[in-house]
């Protein structure tokens, strides 16, 4: 029987083949649903994963989607490094949203070039002070992170829709429940005519560039780290606990709150009673399939991204249910914890046979 | 069956884990009634052989003779069921039940805790290792602790008992006691393995001993014929080194430690009461006591990893330290190396170099490894490298993940580390725990020069030989509450001893106040 033993030394080459690893089982894994489900595997796969990044609007619509899921990605993976689970970041992307939506609303009249950085200012502190309240319960009364961030997820979800059913609705929207449609103020300007990526992604980019140098260069990035890796280490060299879950919800609650501007005040262009299909969510396993790393998040992005345009190009032209993008989504994560067992483990060479004895038992 | 037939007979055990060979051709043969010792430094292999004989693990190659005829042991309890027992270094006891329910859960058959009472009196009796069966466990002391385990053992009537390092636990007096008792269990014709590194209980008990060496069985003899020196040799393969220290004059008090009483966090943990220590440049105050009697917690309050309340309990150069953190304390010039090596004193997924950054980083220290908030990395690993040279650290480089290293190897780069950030107050938690002779003597020494260069130097230790070696005075901490600290020359083993079980008489404790005068 094959048993696994401890490696001497964490492998290198398994930490970048892991990734390789899970995706092709995902694929294999998808190929026999795909004949279960009555398709040929070759052509399900072309339309779910190359036919959407074969034209130059397919490949906008990818970085689209990738956006959102890089900004909290990235923060969210700054957070998990520390050890600290912020699990709402659905929530704080949507009252992020809704703090930018409210400045572009009250200065519609506005045509000016500061609307936009001050919804994204909004935005960013929207997504904070969400971020805060699991922040101040975990420190001040020891609660458990998880379940508050995860619960004000859907707290902030019932705002949002009380607020576009009610004060924010759009007085002229014949009842829809959603707001008025922004100012051109308001919106982020396009990167290429004809395509519908928008400056966010630059400044998706941006932001994983100084995740990467806040990470490996700064005191407070290594800070976190040794938070999360060693807790009691981080006591003994005089590190705060409080301190680590404090910047970490912080800086996740930001991206998270900037990501919820980058829908209304792009794709959308208003806001509405849902802004965001579970990217706060689907954040969490694209922080993991990156390695926490903020390259690896911006690679896993795309790859998230392309499962979710790939699902609804599968749904429309396959006929095949829109659960199939989850479960792809749940295919890649599974797989990914299962290789990354093998980092740290190696499967033990067969034992050579002992001549037979009698044996007690 | 033959009278000089063999209890239990070893031959050519191998064993090796991915990293380490831990036994290679091992041979072993123990005879009824014998006590026989199995003597190796740490990581020679002595622990990986009894877990084998124990079931615990299963060697790659070898065959084990019981009595003559041939086994496989393949979990603890056919071990048991073979007559074998052993007591563990680290007890698995729960806290919250009492002694007869914890032995009840532990013994093969079924037996109530009621019914056990009685035979547990009887057995503990017979050998003098009164235990009380109603009491719970988290009232007991940690040598009290260790006569559960062995009663545990003795209920099955061993045939063979394994005792793995029994005497890390015990006051020297406590120490006597259970060789008593083992010599009375021996003279019944039960066998028994006995684990040490340390030679002098060796020649003092066994009859028998094979030295252990990275994994081969480097000798086996009769400790009692034998000198300290030859043993040493077999054990490490050269002469046993030797740590200098000259007597010198203490200057100025540095740590000052006054009426410290603080609760422990932990509800088994240790109160500690009115703890009083004067620390001056260029001494060493050795801390003896069974470990579990407050150490942890003095430690802690010391480091400011646990905050206290009062400003005065720790002075620092006299200045009130007591509400400062870790960080400010270490801005201070404390230097701290705590016990746990791996996740505390050091980070096991992280190089070496950013290992230093862990307490480099504190800028009183001048290493300028952090600048306007950015880590200066050649400064870091300038830093790592002139520990590992300094103090011989066997790694590949700096960039060696801690966790890599072996125990002794990372303690040297932790001492070091400390050691290298210029402190002027240094407190060392078990300097040596786990770490072959050859490295100890070298932290020794490297804490002794940092005495010499005026440092003020706190080591707290189980070991008594370490600390009749090294420090300049010695106090006792039993029950939370610490002795005066002695001058070395008027410390006596016995005395010490006798306060380490928590008997502190008036010499103790009046001398209190003028404890930090003397000098």
């Amino acid at each position: 029987m094959l048993r696994l033993e401890a490696r001497p030394a964490p492998s290198r080459a398994m930490m970048f083949a892991s990734p390789l690893i899970a995706a092709a089982a995902m694929l294999l894994t998808g190929s026999l649903l795909f004949s279960f489900l009555g398709q040929e595997p070759l052509h399900a796969f072309y339309v779910y994963f190359i036919k959407p990044a074969s034209t130059a609007y397919g490949v906008g619509e990818l970085l689209l989607k990738a956006t959102p899921l890089i900004l909290c990605g990235v923060g969210l993976a700054l957070g998990f490094r520390a050890s600290v689970w912020n699990i709402g970041a659905d929530g704080q992307l949507t009252i992020g949203a809704i703090a930018g939506g409210c400045v572009a609303l009250y200065f519609r009249e506005v045509d000016a070039a500061w609307v936009l950085p001050l919804m994204l200012v909004a935005g960013a502190l929207g997504g904070m002070a969400w971020a805060a309240i699991p922040a101040l319960l975990r420190t001040r009364y020891n609660t458990n992170e998880i379940l508050v961030s995860l619960m004000l997820v859907y707290v902030a979800y019932l705002l949002l829709s009380y607020l576009v059913h009610g004060p924010l609705r759009d007085p002229h929207g014949f009842n829809f429940p959603q707001s008025r449609m922004f100012q051109e103020a308001a919106l982020l300007p396009l990167l290429v005519e004809g395509l519908r990526t928008n400056v966010a992604f630059i400044l998706s980019l941006v932001l994983t560039a100084g995740a990467w140098f806040f990470c490996s260069r700064s005191f407070i990035g290594y800070r976190m780290q040794v938070s999360g890796m060693a807790p009691a280490a981080a006591a003994y060299a005089g590190f705060s606990e409080k301190r680590n879950v404090w910047l970490a919800f912080l800086i996740s609650g930001a991206t998270a709150g900037l990501a919820g501007v980058g829908e209304v005040a792009g794709p959308i262009g208003q806001l509405q009673p849902s802004v965001s299909p579970g990217y706060g969510f689907a954040a969490i396993i694209v922080a993991y399939v990156g390695r926490l790393h903020p390259l690896g998040v911006l690679l896993a992005s795309l790859l998230m991204s392309l499962l979710y345009i790939g699902g609804e190009s599968a749904q429309m032209e396959l006929q095949i249910p829109s659960a199939i993008t989850g479960l792809f989504q749940g295919l890649l994560l599974f797989y990914l914890l299962a290789a990354d067992l093998f980092i740290h483990y190696r499967f033990k060479p067969a034992m050579p046979v002992l001549h037979a004895v009698p044996t007690t038992d | 069956m033959p009278a000089d037939q063999p209890r239990l007979k070893m031959l050519g055990i191998c064993k090796s884990y991915p990293a380490v060979v831990a036994n290679s051709d091992v041979d072993l043969t123990v005879m009824p009634g014998e006590i026989h010792a199995v003597l190796g430094e740490n990581g020679a292999g002595k622990s990986t052989l009894m877990k084998i004989i124990y079931g615990v693990t299963r060697p790659d190659a070898g065959e084990m003779l019981w009595d003559g005829r041939q086994v496989r042991v393949r979990s603890p309890a056919a071990a048991r069921k073979l007559g074998i027992g052993m007591v563990f270094q680290h007890f698995a006891l729960f806290e919250t039940l009492t002694v007869a329910e914890n032995i009840s859960l532990a013994l093969d058959e079924r037996v109530t805790p009621a019914l056990l009472g009685p035979r547990i009196r009887s057995v503990s009796e017979a050998y003098g290792l009164p235990v009380d069966p109603n009491r719970h466990v988290h009232g007991l002391s940690v040598g009290e602790r260790q006569r559960v385990e062995i009663v545990r053992c003795l209920l099955q009537s061993p045939r063979l008992l394994i005792m793995d390092e029994p005497t890390s636990v015990l006051t020297p007096q406590a120490v006597l006691k259970l060789f008593e008792s083992l010599r009375r269990l021996a003279a019944e014709g039960c066998s028994i393995l006995y684990i040490s590194h340390k030679l002098d209980e060796i020649q003092a008990l066994c009859g028998k001993a094979t030295v252990l060496r990275a994994g081969r069985v480097s000798g086996c003899v009769d400790p009692r014929r034998e000198t300290s020196r030859s043993l040493a040799e077999m054990m490490i393969g050269k002469e046993l080194p030797t740590c200098h220290m000259a007597p010198r004059a203490p200057g100025e008090v540095r740590l000052a430690i006054r009426k410290l009483t603080l609760s422990a966090a932990d509800p088994y943990g240790t109160d500690l009461q009115n703890i009083n220590l004067e620390l001056r440049s260029g001494e060493v105050v050795g801390i003896a006591g069974v470990s579990g009697n407050g150490q942890q917690e003095l430690l802690k309050a010391l480091s400011g990893e646990v905050p206290l309340t009062t400003p005065a309990a720790v002075q620092l150069e006299g200045r009130d330290a007591g509400l400062l953190n870790a960080a400010e304390r270490r801005g201070l010039g404390l230097c701290f190396v705590p016990e746990e090596r791996l996740g505390r004193g050091a980070v096991p997924d992280l190089s070496l170099a950013d290992n230093a950054l862990l307490t480099g980083y504190v800028p009183e220290s001048g290493m300028g490894m952090v600048r306007n908030g950015l880590i200066q990395a050649s400064a870091v690993r300038e830093f790592a490298r002139r520990v590992i040279d300094r103090f011989n650290v066997k790694c590949g480089d700096e960039t060696s993940h801690a966790g890599s290293l072996s125990g002794g190897n990372l303690q040297k780069y932790i001492v070091g580390r400390e050691t290298l950030l210029t402190p002027k107050v240094m407190v060392v938690a078990q300097p040596t725990w786990g770490v072959d002779v050859g490295a100890s003597m070298l932290i020794r020494q490297a804490i002794i020069d940092l005495r010499d260069q005026g440092v003020a130097v706190l080591v707290v230790s189980e070991e008594l030989d370490e600390l009749f070696m090294m420090s300049d005075r010695i106090a006792v901490l039993a029950d939370g509450r610490l002795s005066r600290a002695v001058p070395i020359a008027e410390a006596s083993v016995d005395q010490i001893g006798l306060w380490m079980s928590g008997n502190f008489d008036a010499d103790a404790i009046v001398a209190d106040q003028g404890a930090g005068n003397h000098a």
